[in-house]
């Protein structure tokens, strides 16, 4: 409706701006501007009052899905020889091979086919027996042999499925748990890395990285927004971690993300996707992902149309840009790898054919039975053992250490884990976070909180009083919780006359409050207490304290 | 003697094609012949038969369409992803010869066959220990590039993009 309308409009324009040109000759552009300004006003308002008599439109909603290329943990490179670190000398770990030099060959890294078999077993992925190889034709200066040994036809895993988990509803302490289908994983080679010297426009070839294997991930398009995707890398991350099969920092490069994003209504067809590259966090994902989604809203509100394109995101500014180098779809003319043979996994040791040596085969079962304790695992256990909410144990497992941070507490101090939890939860890691620290790296060690929380449980302090003493402890670690609370005088006062005379004191001094508890009004009692509290330094015991001054007011 | 293999699957590919091919030099009845005079001529002059493609003007009646018109952007994809050079009608003469030869693949009925990817595809693939075995070469490798800046090698920046079709 809207198209036809804006048709008869520009239809309108013309005629109306051949009569005019008859009778004025002046200037065209500036008649038809005129006109058409007209016009289009004119068929605006049609479409508006076209549009509000059908019902209200749908909400655009993002869909993303997400390709992730994890660095296998292994020393040597997938095809070669040549060992496998961050930072070296540039092109001091490149073999032969590596720089394609005429006559090498392949020859694949049994490590990489149990790193990628033991990722598709933790993602309950089906593992295909007999995986193929195929070459990746496309130049660019960083890829040597001018194509990618990867597995496109055939992959290693296919049909597995990521459950993660975030916080969220509107306190943002609510489990959600959510799940994306993983599409496909394979082994893929990984290119140099190129160093660009706009200056003196030249770039700088480092091959150390090519080769190096590397695990893809290929994501359905099952989320819909940042935080979503932000959530299920992070399990990603901690699920390779686990396994020990990627080490996954983001920022050193080992778990590289590209998300691909595209906007539709629920119900119609996927709309045009844009990819988005150069991320290197799951903070910046998060930004990265909305940001596209609102521009991808944007441009189809104001009635363009979104180009499928790759984009690179800035973090400086939180915008994506388009990149340059891409030039539309490429065509990349697989072609099966003529120097590999099909790289077949065995069920049981009983299967393997008997004349070849153990070392050259891959049993399912074998790998399966060392598989360690996954996160979800771990999470599940600690609500078992510990009787803790999910959302505790899931903050526990999401943060680096916090678990055996948390365990060594419960194991030294006489404290319920509930009490531990809300300490290590929310004490600890508040003060870690605002201090960006990792918990490696906390002032307070599991054996002073545990210290702590046993004076507490012995009475001698009170609960504020406990968490003054912390944050004395994280200032000046030095010293332990005994000293801290002698030298400021901090032991909770028990001597009943004293207290009695400070209550005395506060209810002699606020005789309208009083009447208002007299009356029914409890809640000024809190008012009360807090007065006490502030005469006693806070180391009165609050019960002692309630007790007294409801005694004093009935 | 896959060699063999592959020259017995050629024999029933020219058998079954038969009245549709036209030849210059092997017609199908003196293929027949051929087989029963000497099995071991006859292979080597298919192996040189299918070397040397040009000279053999096969062509089959369902594929003369396809192979007649390839268009000048098409021909330019293929210049920008081979990184190969038409430069002039020769050029585009032997691409014309080499997809209608690669054609006759069409003609053969491979219902229910497998594809075979490489002579090597029985073989059992090889899995190497990780322990480091190479490396350590940068200088050797770094000799033999023309330029090098500090341990780098050098690239032009980006990837340069051919000239268009007007600029040749």
């Amino acid at each position: 409706m809207a198209a036809s309308s804006a048709g008869i409009g520009t239809l309108l324009c013309k005629n109306i701006n051949k009569q005019i040109e008859i009778f004025y000759p002046t200037n065209r552009r500036y008649t038809w501007c005129v006109i058409r300004r007209i016009c289009t006003s004119i068929s605006r308002f049609r479409c508006q009052g076209q549009i509000k008599r059908k019902s209200a439109p749908k909400e655009l909603v993002g869909v993303v899905g997400l390709e992730v290329h994890a660095q296998i943990q292994s020393i040597t490179k997938l095809f070669s020889g040549s060992q496998v670190r961050f930072q070296a000398p540039p092109n001091s770990l490149v073999s032969f091979f590596d720089a394609s030099l005429p006559g090498t060959l392949p020859v694949l890294n049994r490590r990489c086919v149990e790193a990628a078999v033991m990722t598709g077993l933790a993602l309950d992925c089906v593992i295909n027996r007999k995986s193929l190889f195929d070459r990746k034709h496309y130049f660019y200066a960083d890829l040597p042999a001018g194509y990618q040994i990867t597995q496109q036809r055939r992959p290693i895993a296919v049909d597995g499925t990521l459950t993660y988990s975030h916080l969220g509803g509107t306190r943002r302490n609510t489990l959600i748990t959510k799940s994306v289908r993983i599409k496909q994983i394979q082994l893929e080679q990984d290119s140099g890395k190129s160093l660009h010297d706009d200056r003196r426009g030249q770039t700088l070839i480092d091959l150390n990285r090519a080769g190096v294997g590397l695990m893809e991930l290929v994501m359905e398009p099952d989320m819909s927004c940042g935080e979503e995707a932000a959530a299920a890398v992070r399990e990603l991350q901690l699920i390779l971690q686990a396994l020990g099969t990627c080490q996954g920092h983001m920022d050193e490069g080992q778990l590289r993300v590209d998300a691909n994003v595209s906007v539709h209504r629920p119900g119609d067809p996927w709309g045009v996707r844009t990819e988005v590259k150069n991320i290197n966090s799951g903070r910046n994902l998060a930004r990265a992902i909305d940001y596209e989604i609102q521009r991808q809203v944007g441009v189809l509100k104001n009635g363009g149309t979104v180009q499928n394109e790759t984009r690179s995101f800035d973090r400086k500014s939180g915008h994506t840009l388009p990149m340059r180098d891409k030039e539309g779809l490429q065509d990349y003319r697989f072609m099966p790898e003529p120097n590999l043979p099909p790289l077949i996994v065995y069920d049981r040791p009983s299967t393997a054919p008997p004349c070849v040596h153990p070392s050259q085969v891959v049993v399912l079962e074998e790998v399966r039975a060392g598989l360690p304790e996954l996160p979800r695992a771990r999470r599940t256990r600690l609500v078992e053992s510990y009787d803790i909410l999910p959302e505790h144990s899931f903050t526990l497992v999401n943060e680096d250490g916090l678990t055996d941070y948390f365990e060594a507490v419960v194991k030294e101090t006489k404290a319920g884990p509930r009490k531990v939890i809300g300490w290590v939860n929310q004490v600890l890691l508040g003060l870690l976070h605002h201090h960006s620290l990792s918990v490696s790296q906390s002032p307070v060690t599991p054996q002073m909180l545990a210290q702590l929380l046993n004076l507490q449980e012995n009475g001698q302090i009170s609960s504020s009083v406990a968490k003054q003493v912390f944050q004395e402890l994280w200032r000046a670690p030095g010293k332990t919780a005994q000293q801290i609370i002698q030298e400021q005088d901090l032991g909770i006062v028990s001597n009943t006359t004293e207290i009695h005379r400070i209550c005395q004191k506060v209810v002699d001094s606020h005789p309208d409050q009083v009447q208002a508890i007299r009356g029914g009004n409890k809640k000024v009692l809190n008012k009360l207490m807090g007065l006490v509290q502030k005469e006693t330094k806070g180391r009165a015991d609050p019960v002692l304290v309630r007790s007294i001054l409801e005694e004093k007011t009935s | 003697m896959s060699v063999v293999n592959y020259a017995r699957t050629l024999q029933k590919v020219i058998l079954n094609i038969g009245p549709r091919c036209y030849h210059r030099w092997v017609t199908t009845a003196s293929v027949a012949l051929r087989i029963r005079d000497s099995k071991q001529n006859f292979r080597c002059r298919l192996w040189c038969g299918l070397l040397t493609p040009v000279h053999y003007q096969y062509s089959t009646e369902g594929n003369t369409s396809k192979a007649k018109q390839v268009p000048a952007d098409l021909v330019d994809k293929l210049e920008r992803l081979a990184l190969v050079d038409f430069p002039n009608q020769e050029g585009l003469v032997c691409l014309k010869k080499a997809i209608r030869f690669a054609d006759q693949l069409h003609v053969v009925d491979t219902e229910g066959v497998d594809p075979m990817d490489s002579v090597l595809e029985n073989r059992a693939l090889y899995l190497r220990e990780d322990v480091v075995a190479e490396g350590d070469c940068a200088d050797r490798l770094l000799q033999l590039s023309k330029d090098t800046v500090e341990e780098y090698f050098v690239a032009p920046p980006g990837n340069i993009p051919l000239p268009g079709r007007e600029e040749c």
